[in-house]
């Protein structure tokens, strides 16, 4: 019900991709996937909104709403974020490159 | 009630994982994280199926939650310290659960999984054997725990204290952003309400902000000292946050957490919400 999805699975089953906008990603470190990274999503205005736990294969993801967001993670490989503007519901993907 | 009291750093928890008389118990959000690591020692607390009643949506009951703590093998005078992901969130829950229940020796480890695993610190799949114990839970403490009819009552009267994100406060999404948005309940926030998300009073790593900087925190928002409080969420985890800085960190007297938040308050009939950011 309400716990945290396993990141590197696939999509909730149900989930309508014409109505939820899922910001999705991996955290990287050069070009080896960062796991157990702490991956933050903060709002247009840099407030933030909800954190995660990167999987084994550095993947996140997030339920949000069309709009300006980053993503930023914490790990013990280093620290990096990215922005995602998504203008739609659907499925956004980025990387994360920390350092 | 100061810090020293209701909170432990982690160098304290890794000196005292061993101790006689302490014992770790670790909540987490996602209920799988233990069985990945935990410290040495803790054993796990299901918040979803332990904490809540499993049939009538409510937490469990004073019996309940003492047959929950003799299985765990907590006696009534063990020092608990809890800890757990996503900043302590649920473990902040259970804290205050704890408290209604009126265990007396509670704290929280400061930074939770998060700073643990961020200094590097040790982590173990070896799960703890406790033998049993006889658990006396006190009757529930309601003097923390407000039920909706308080909250409506509330409105204008007290620190309505909302710890959802911006963007649930206003309206705009109705759950946080890890989580699917299909939900039955109206979006918005109770009116009179004044949002102070709960991040804010955490640091980046998971620990607490300090005293100066929360004071400033809440006062800057709106937050009147001289007001009685009822903190709410979407299901009363996050504002088990805020009602442990607010009562416990600063030493705040009449604050309440509101567990029903807003997937209750959201969805009752005739009750007034308001809309949009302030």
């Amino acid at each position: 019900m309400c716990g945290a999805p396993d990141q590197a699975a696939q999509l909730p089953a149900g989930t309508d991709l014409t109505k939820e906008t899922v910001l999705a990603g991996r955290v990287v470190a050069g070009d080896k996937p960062v796991g157990g990274a702490f991956v933050r999503l903060l709002d247009g205005t840099g407030e933030f909104t909800a954190e995660v736990v990167s999987s084994a294969s550095g993947d996140f993801r997030f339920f949000a709403a069309p709009g300006t967001w980053t993503v930023r993670a914490l790990s013990r490989s280093g620290n990096g974020e990215a922005t995602l503007s998504p203008e739609a519901p659907g499925l956004h993907r980025t990387e994360i490159a920390v350092a | 009630m100061s810090r020293e009291d209701v909170l432990v750093t982690a160098d304290w928890a890794e000196k005292n994982l061993g101790t006689e008389g302490v014992v770790f118990l670790e909540v987490d959000e996602d209920t799988t994280a233990y069985d990945g690591g935990h410290l040495p020692g803790a054993v796990k607390i299901n918040w979803t199926t332990e904490l809540q009643d499993p049939v009538r949506r409510d937490i469990v009951s004073q019996e309940q939650f003492a047959e929950l703590l003799s299985s765990k093998g907590v006696a009534d005078d063990d020092l608990v310290v809890l800890y757990g992901g996503n900043n302590n969130w649920f473990a902040a829950y259970a804290y205050w659960e704890f408290k209604l229940y009126g265990h007396e020796k509670v704290v929280l480890l400061d930074g939770g999984r998060k700073k643990w695993e961020l200094d590097g610190r040790t982590l173990t799949t070896d799960v703890p054997e406790r033998s049993g114990t006889t658990y006396t839970a006190k009757p529930a403490d309601n003097t923390i725990r407000a039920l909706r009819d308080e909250v409506v009552e509330a409105i204008d009267t007290k620190n309505l204290v909302d710890v959802r994100s911006p963007d649930e406060f206003s309206g705009k999404i109705l759950a946080p952003a890890h989580l699917p948005q299909e939900q039955s309940q109206r979006p918005g926030h109770i009116p009179s309400a004044i949002n102070i998300p709960w991040s804010k009073a955490a640091n980046e790593d998971g620990t607490f902000k300090s005293d100066e900087e929360l004071t400033a925190l809440y006062g800057e928002a709106g937050f009147d000292a001289g007001k009685s409080t009822i903190a709410y969420c979407r299901i009363g985890e996050r504002s088990s946050h805020t009602w442990f800085v607010l009562r416990e960190l600063l030493g705040h007297s009449d604050v309440k957490n509101y567990d029903g938040s807003w997937t209750e308050y959201g969805s009752l009939i005739g009750v007034p919400i308001e809309l949009g950011s302030k």
